[in-house]
């Protein structure tokens, strides 16, 4: 089992060729006030395109940091990051808009979906920033919903859908422009135990069909289901590791008890 | 994103809080209403009062005798014996802008039908008068240069003294007593109605030739005003100046002393009353207009809550791709969206409101489509204004931030 700090190219098997993330060094500093928080030391990873990667750590081990980095919301103090061969930290922040539009998908702990808003509005809501046409935008998020098993949800409110239902069409959201990477914060944290396996099989099918996913929890029995794991401690990374014998979600939900209500 | 996505979005924020949409545009409806109404009655009242300066005539002048001092004591005006109808033949002669010219001379009188009475002006002048001041009869006729030569006792009578001493009877060939006279009345003069220019109702009058006035009831053989039509409206101020300079001459005034007469021009008078209402209209407009402001500063408030209440909102939308640019147009739609709807309504309300103002008082409902026109671009600025500040504190969130907003 492999505990270096950087990625090893060994274990990256067969469909390991193309890089789509390169960080380098990266180090994050926020003031607050006097002091200074040096929230990222240092920290480098590489992931290739078809990746399925956990990153875990402790509250303040500088993961949210470095994943506000790695979507576009934040820019690294000092280090480099390339996101599809793109230095990402020389970019204007319209720019910043655009990439986050179209090749970033994210998913939130807390959904974020708008109220008294249908499924298939909160879905089309990527396109509409994006230059589409109005009727691309509903095929493909009628499309995305779909995908995540709700086809047949599309006019429901968020307040007529389950907590999984609701992360469901947030992942359509994120899906809907065909980002190049899907970066997932805590999507299972508001979630119970089934249906966050259940999460995580839609994020395996994804991950299978080729999309890239980064994705941050605290919780290791979520984070077996990634292929690479990277544990986040003190701003930097102390391990990144492929996973061993990783379960298939959708084994693991046929094994749960159902819930009784 | 095209302006129809960004407008349902902006619609569909402000019916969620449907309630406080509504009190919002109050303001701005309450603001541009008020002022709609007031431009509208404002401009009824100004046509009103035009339509009545030009009914009197607008190249009409009125030379009045003038006033004297006799002991340190104003007589008033008209106190002077000095206005002759030998003048007014030499206005006629002697002046190119003048057109037509009648004497006259005021008194008042007691006038008795039947058993009914009714005091009243008197005044005393020439058949010609009627044509200069371009007024119709509604029954009968005017008395004739031949009465005036003869002194006949003829009357002319006004709509208010036939309305108070005949009642339904016809009172053509009646006769009628004034301070105990009887004269035959020969017509009843078509109603102008209550000068809005000097407030008093212009009915009430009876005329009679002047020589008759002069030798049988006031005794006295000069005149207290002559009446004057010039060629045309700009030849009035031309023939004031003329009539003047003739006037001081035949009176031997010396320079720089006052005259013993004085030469009013209607048209002076058209101009005075109409920048007096325009004046009063621009007055009651812009005190409406701080309605106006106030609603957007309503606006303002309510959009700093609602750019409050969605910072998730905001930040989402940030994370998922849009600009600041997208964020801040969308929340400036929003304020316009908001005070454009207001000031629909306010269009809508003010007209209504100058429409019952208008009927009551008489007036014709003046709203050109100018006033709406501005009355729309006004209030879509007043969203702009305001809706500026709380569109930038949106757009200028960290999206981080925002996320993690609870």
């Amino acid at each position: 089992m492999a505990t270096t700090s950087q990625p090893d190219a060994n274990l990256t098997g067969t469909n390991y060729h193309e890089t789509i993330i390169l960080a380098e060094e990266i180090h994050k500093y926020y003031e607050l006030g006097e002091t200074r928080v040096h929230a990222l030391r240092g920290a480098s990873v590489e992931i290739a395109r078809g990746e399925f990667v956990t990153i875990m750590g402790a509250s303040g081990s500088g993961k949210s940091t470095f994943m506000n980095i790695l979507g576009c919301l934040d820019k690294p103090s000092s280090g480099r990051y390339l996101l599809e061969g793109v230095e990402v930290s020389s970019l204007s922040k319209k720019e910043l808009a655009a990439i986050r539009n179209r090749k970033i998908g994210f998913v939130f702990q807390g959904f974020n979906l708008l109220s008294r808003t249908t499924a298939l509005e909160n879905v089309e809501l990527p396109t509409l920033y994006a230059r589409i046409s109005k009727a691309e935008g509903e095929k493909r998020s009628r499309e995305a919903l779909a995908l995540v098993g709700l086809g047949d949800r599309i006019t429901h409110f968020p307040s007529q859908l389950s907590g999984g239902q609701q992360q469901r069409v947030a992942i359509a959201r994120a899906l809907v422009n065909r980002p190049s990477i899907l970066l997932a914060d805590e999507p299972t944290g508001n979630l119970d135990s089934r249906t966050s396996v259940e999460i995580m099989d839609i994020f395996q099918k994804l991950n299978d069909e080729g999309l890239t996913i980064v994705l941050v929890t605290h919780e290791p029995d979520i984070a077996q289901f990634a292929k690479r794991s990277i544990q986040f401690r003190d701003g930097k990374i102390r391990r990144d590791e492929r996973n061993q014998n990783r379960p298939l979600a959708s084994e693991v939900i046929k094994n749960l008890p159902a819930l009784e209500d | 994103m095209d302006l129809l996505a960004i407008l349902r979005i902006a619609m569909r924020a402000l019916a969620r809080n449907k309630m406080r949409s509504v009190l919002t545009m109050l303001g701005i409806i309450v603001g541009v209403g008020a002022v709609i109404a007031m431009l509208g009655v404002g401009q009824g009242a100004r046509q009103t009062m035009q339509e009545q300066i030009q009914a009197m005539g607008s190249n009409l002048l009125f030379v009045g005798a003038g006033t004297v001092t006799r002991s340190g004591m104003h007589m008033g005006w008209g106190s002077t014996k000095s206005l002759t109808y030998t003048d007014m033949l030499a206005i006629l002669r002697e002046c190119p802008a003048a057109h037509a010219v009648a004497p006259g001379s005021s008194s008042s009188g007691q006038v008795v039908f039947g058993h009914d009475n009714w005091a009243t002006r008197l005044n005393g002048t020439e058949p010609q008068y009627f044509d200069i001041r371009s007024w119709s009869f509604v029954e009968g006729s005017s008395f004739t240069q031949n009465d005036v030569e003869m002194s006949a006792n003829v009357a002319v009578i006004g709509e208010t003294v036939r309305k108070n001493l005949f009642g339904a009877t016809d009172p053509v060939g009646q006769t009628i007593r004034i301070n105990n006279l009887p004269f035959r009345v020969t017509g009843v003069l078509s109603p102008k109605g209550t000068s809005a220019a000097m407030g008093d109702d212009q009915d009430d009058i009876i005329l009679v030739p002047l020589t008759t006035l002069q030798k049988k009831i006031t005794g006295q053989p000069w005149l207290r005003w002559i009446m004057v039509s010039a060629v045309s409206r700009q030849g009035s101020y031309a023939a004031q100046q003329q009539i003047t300079s003739l006037l001081r001459d035949r009176h031997r005034i010396r320079e720089g002393d006052d005259a013993d007469f004085f030469v009013r021009n209607l048209a002076d008078m058209a101009d005075v009353a109409d920048e007096a209402s325009r004046v009063m209209t621009l007055l009651l407009a812009s005190i409406a207009s701080v309605s106006l402001i106030v609603g957007g500063i309503g606006i303002m408030n309510i959009m700093l809550v609602s750019v409050t209440e969605r910072t998730r909102e905001i930040g989402l939308r940030m994370a998922i791709g849009a600009t600041e640019g997208n964020v801040q147009q969308q929340f400036l739609i929003e304020a316009v969206v908001l005070s454009l709807m207001g000031g629909i309504t306010g269009i809508i309300f003010g007209l209504g409101a100058s429409y019952v103002i208008t009927q009551a008082l008489g007036w014709p409902v003046l709203i050109s489509p100018l006033v709406i026109a501005i009355a729309v671009v006004f209030s879509m600025a007043v969203g702009v204004f305001f809706g500026f500040y709380p569109a930038r504190k949106a757009a200028q969130m960290d999206p981080i931030e925002a996320l993690r907003y609870e």
